[in-house]
């Protein structure tokens, strides 16, 4: 265990000392601030003319379906896009840059290297995310969006971005390459995000399996505020298949 | 102290090393001698554990590389031919990272750092980002990062490339003094710094061992660049016609 606090003390020190985090972070929050300001003011609209046709329809209008659904809905597809950027250098750059011979002839295993930079990661994104906090701590002060489908739909969120990490850690464990990592990664999380469109013409057998495949599915009923075991059960295979492929990966060099 | 048994390492078709063996002996510095892509860099690799052989065995202080992994590698300290840094931490962070990982305990670690700056003369740019240092800065950045946790082998690849007179006769002398406590694999190109610093060499042309033996036996009548070319052309027969032609035309 003292080895990977070692890898993840390493790893955090790396974000935080070049300006990867600080760009990640500005540009999430950025984004995020955007967003969040454009869905309220669009709330606020619906809720004026709502209000001038007749007081039962406003009155259907709540924070939780018309702001922060959509906004986490949004976040997810900018963690599609930002994750692979946030790891792609993992594995790739230590290749690059010689160091992974340094990593691969101490006495670490390969499960230690590959958690301890997973862990990393993994604690990034929990900053990332625990940042946009804001938005709905201003919705909380001056609004009554409901407290559970609130943090329901963080736990899907976090969930989808710990499954994007272990996916874009497993592509930088293939290559040398920064950029093929990034790429090679990026399209993996966008599969897993659109791989259930077909799902309603596909058929019988082929349309469920899709739609169960989709991280986009599983999302979404948390943020609605459900949380299903089948949803749970999917995101930890999701992250122990691709931890489990990166250790492989990490330690296949070592096969005769 | 370091057994290298029937060795062989195939890429695909080709064969990068192929069946060699040597051995050094407790504190003996070994130079590790031969031409580029001779399999000197891939002999070092599987000596420390970076990647397996095709078959063969390699003991380090007794354990074997591939089935005792963790206890071989312990007993390693590597540098590799570029020096593995982390550009963007300090000196001082990047070796206390290096000791961390190496198993050292806690307790150890500052006073082993100390002794390691200070044997590599890195005492005053502690405190500097690697990523900033010159070459031969990063260099002994690099061996400080191979001995700082004491280990009883050390690997060292091409350790002087780089450096400037003064720096080279400075890592020298380091390496000879890290002798006795340490059994050293030194490869190298310059064959001047295996005649001083070495008492073995074992010299190796298109993956085959061709010489293997004590620097005081070799040196009789002969320099070690005789030896070397000698050595080289026996085994590459289109060399030693060229070497021929060379000797007939200037006759």
């Amino acid at each position: 265990m003292r080895n990977v606090f070692t890898i993840i003390r390493k790893e955090l020190r790396a974000y935080f000392v070049s300006p990867i985090a600080y760009v990640v972070l500005t540009g999430f929050l950025l984004l995020g601030g955007w967003f969040f300001f454009n869905l309220l003011s669009r709330f606020n609209v619906l809720l004026s003319i709502y209000t001038q046709l007749q007081q039962e329809a406003a009155d259907q209008l709540n924070l939780n379906e018309f702001v922060i659904a959509p906004l986490m809905h949004n976040l997810s597809i900018v963690l599609v896009i930002l994750v692979p950027m946030i790891t792609m250098r993992a594995y790739a750059e230590e290749k690059k840059g010689g160091t992974y011979e340094l990593l691969l002839t101490s006495p670490l295993r390969t499960g230690e290297i590959v958690l301890g930079k997973f862990l990393a990661s993994f604690l990034f994104i929990c900053i990332m995310l625990g940042m946009t906090g804001v938005y709905p701590a201003v919705l909380i002060a001056f609004g009554n969006p409901e407290i559970g489908v609130l943090l329901s739909g963080y736990l899907g969120l976090l969930l989808l971005a710990t499954s994007f990490v272990a996916v874009g850690l497993l592509t930088s464990s293939f290559t040398e390459n920064q950029i093929i990592a990034a790429v090679s990664g990026l399209v993996a999380t966008l599969l897993l995000y659109i791989i259930g469109w077909p799902a309603d013409t596909a058929g019988e057998v082929l349309g469920p399996l899709l739609r169960y495949l989709s991280v986009t599915e599983h999302f979404a009923e948390m943020v609605n505020g459900l949380i299903d075991t089948q949803d749970l059960v999917y995101f930890a295979s999701l992250i122990l298949l691709s931890l489990f492929l990166t250790q492989r990966s990490v330690e296949s060099l070592r096969w005769r | 102290m370091i057994e290298v048994q029937n060795l062989t390492k195939r890429y695909g078709d080709l064969t990068a090393v192929s069946d060699i063996s040597f051995q050094a002996e407790s504190g003996q510095i070994l130079g590790f001698l031969g031409p580029n892509g001779s399999g000197k860099t891939t002999t070092m690799r599987i000596i420390t554990g970076f990647m397996p052989a095709t078959a063969g065995t390699v003991k380090v202080a007794g354990f074997d590389i591939f089935d005792e992994s963790f206890e071989a590698r312990k007993r390693i300290g590597y540098l590799p031919e570029s020096p593995p840094l982390y550009n963007d931490m300090t000196v001082t962070a990047y070796l206390r990272f290096v000791a961390h990982i190496k198993g050292m305990a806690r307790a150890d670690i500052p006073e082993a750092l100390d002794r390691a700056l200070e044997r590599c003369g890195l005492t005053d740019v502690a405190s500097r980002v690697t990523g900033y240092l010159s070459k031969g800065y990063r260099q002994r950045v690099g061996l400080a990062q191979a001995i700082i946790h004491n280990p009883s082998v050390l690997i060292l690849d091409e350790p002087t490339v780089g450096l400037d007179p003064q720096q080279i006769i400075g890592i020298r002398s380091l390496i000879k003094e890290l002798a006795g406590e340490h059994t050293v694999i030194l490869s190298t190109h310059i064959l001047p710094e295996v005649a001083q610093v070495c008492e073995k060499v074992v010299i190796i042309n298109a993956g085959k061992v061709v010489v293997e033996d004590m620097i005081a036996n070799l040196a009789q009548g002969q320099t070690l660049e005789d030896v070397f070319l000698k050595a080289i052309a026996r085994e590459d027969p289109g060399a030693a016609e060229t070497a021929g032609t060379v000797e007939e035309a200037a006759e």
